[in-house]
């Protein structure tokens, strides 16, 4: 029952954040400081994570082949449909949960244990669309993140298997392209398109509704990236199963 | 003025405020006093709108809180100015941008005219060289100062202040109490107040209004507190030592002034 109504909750927060507008001149401003701390900001840990893991993805699927008679061409196929169907979308995703869905939840969090959210309220000023809303938009620039993604990936991919003399650079870059179905792209866009949407509102639902004190905030923090990973990996197999499934 | 009648509110089937009536009178600091737990904050709150009531009747000007539209409450909301017990200050603004906040979203002035007119009030609050500051940078007791300025930015026609001198020392606490005095009577503002300071009760108690356990136990002012027989006023504001000791030297000063002022 608590699951419901917790469910209920969110999506009269999310109808609340469509109401009453903030000003734009004021909406505008936090935008861009969310671009910056929740996209700008991500870009270093994705480049990171995705440049070595692809390289791993690579590695392991060389090491893999011990047949002769597979060709080596496939390493980069492996590489770049693991990167761009899976990788890319839906790990970063959980990474990004921990990273920009903690911050939201505490930061949302502490501005309710320290008053600042009441302090919006009496001023009359619509706190789910001022908090809210600039959140959702920034991170529907997220999709470029993971297309950054996805390039490092198979970039990280393609050094770590020509340099670690896995494959030849030729072999390797005819694998990626072997048998490219753009769709699949389209698909990863798809599913993050739908994962920045999760990882900008429930965090925030639970940093918003928090309750208690600083120990409240860091468990809200905890509670929000479990039930974000958890929401991402059901729409990761939902919508998978919807575009892909014949 | 705002007149409150028979505010009733609970959580969770537990009643916290149990039928209040009350009038917080315009160009006077009202106080709401009580120990801790008698549901003073609960009743700011709903006298803020932040907090919903289960029956009875707030009236801002003479209209009920409830009967007003949409449109009427968030002007109302304008007109309102709170002090909240941390201060609750935007921590990724400066002073003067905590201070300008309310103007930017309910005006259109141009940012030199915020600009001054923030100026004015961080002049009028005594905050010296704090404009471009952090929060985090701040003392607590320049933290209400800010406070109080962002409170007034707007010339509100209401002021609510929970617990303004909390975690002050007892000097700056005088001092700030002393500020929302002048304030209240320079812009002629109903002010409310939640405290359980005795020094504000002495200081700047107009109207005192005592809760206990959810209910309106008392009500007078700062001269007629130390006189009242009520018990539960009296275990309140006797519980210090000190207030023990001064009571009969007090009560005989406010005998005295009386005797003047006939």
């Amino acid at each position: 029952m608590k699951v419901l109504e917790h469910i209920g909750n969110y999506f009269l927060m999310l109808q609340k954040i469509f109401g009453k507008f903030t000003k734009w001149s004021v909406l505008k401003k936090l935008i861009f400081r969310e671009i910056d701390v929740l996209i700008l900001g991500s870009l270093g840990i994705v480049s990171f994570i995705s440049f070595f893991v692809g390289g791993v993805v690579s590695i392991q699927t060389a090491l893999n082949m011990e047949n002769p008679f597979l060709p080596r061409n496939l390493i980069g196929f492996a590489t770049r449909q693991s990167v761009i169907l899976e990788f890319a979308p839906t790990f970063i995703s959980v990474i990004i949960a921990g990273k920009v869905g903690s911050f939201i939840t505490s930061s949302l969090g502490t501005m309710r244990v320290t008053e600042q959210i009441d302090a919006l309220e009496v001023m009359g000023i619509n706190t789910y669309n001022y908090l809210i809303f600039p959140k959702i938009v920034a991170l529907s620039l997220y999709p470029l993140v993971i297309c950054i993604s996805m390039f490092l990936g198979v970039f990280g991919g393609y050094i770590a298997c020509v340099y670690g003399g896995f494959s030849t650079s030729a072999d390797f870059i005819e694998g990626i392209q072997l048998d490219f179905r753009p769709f699949h792209v389209t698909y990863a866009f798809i599913k993050t398109a739908f994962f920045s949407f999760i990882l900008a509102t429930i965090p925030a639902y639970h940093g918003y509704f928090m309750k208690g004190g600083a120990l409240e905030v860091g468990k809200a923090s905890t509670t929000s990236f479990v039930w974000t990973t958890v929401v991402i990996i059901i729409f990761n197999y939902l919508i998978t199963q919807l575009l892909l499934a014949k | 003025m705002i007149e409150v009648e028979n505010v009733v509110k609970s959580f969770d089937g537990t009643a916290v405020l149990k039928g209040i009536s009350a009038q917080f009178e315009k160009g006077k600091t009202n106080l709401i006093i009580g120990q801790s737990g008698s549901g003073k904050t609960v009743f700011l709150k709903c006298l803020l709108g932040l907090l919903t009531i289960d029956s009875g009747s707030i009236k801002f000007e003479n209209k009920k809180l409830k009967d007003r539209t949409v449109e009427e409450r968030s002007i109302l909301r304008q007109e309102l100015g709170m002090v909240f017990q941390g201060s609750a200050l935007f921590d990724s603004m400066t002073v003067q941008e905590n201070i300008m906040f309310p103007m930017q979203m309910f005006t259109n002035r141009s940012l030199e005219e915020m600009e001054e007119r923030s100026n004015q009030v961080i002049k009028r609050v005594n905050l010296i060289n704090a404009n471009n500051k952090m929060p985090s940078e701040i003392s607590g007791g320049m933290k209400k100062r800010v406070a109080i300025a962002r409170a007034i930015v707007m010339n509100p026609k209401y002021l609510f202040c929970d617990e303004p001198n909390s975690g002050l020392d007892p000097r700056t606490a005088i001092l700030i109490d002393n500020l929302i005095q002048e304030i209240t009577k320079e812009y002629d503002i109903t002010t409310v107040i939640n405290t359980h300071d005795m020094n504000s009760v002495m200081e700047i108690g107009e109207k005192i209004i005592f809760l206990e356990n959810g209910k309106k136990a008392w009500e007078g002012n700062q001269k007629e507190i130390f006189k009242t027989d009520n018990k539960a006023v009296t275990n309140f504001v006797y519980s210090s030592e000190l207030f023990k000791k001064v009571k009969k030297q007090y009560i005989l000063e406010i005998d005295e002034e009386e005797n003047i002022e006939k």
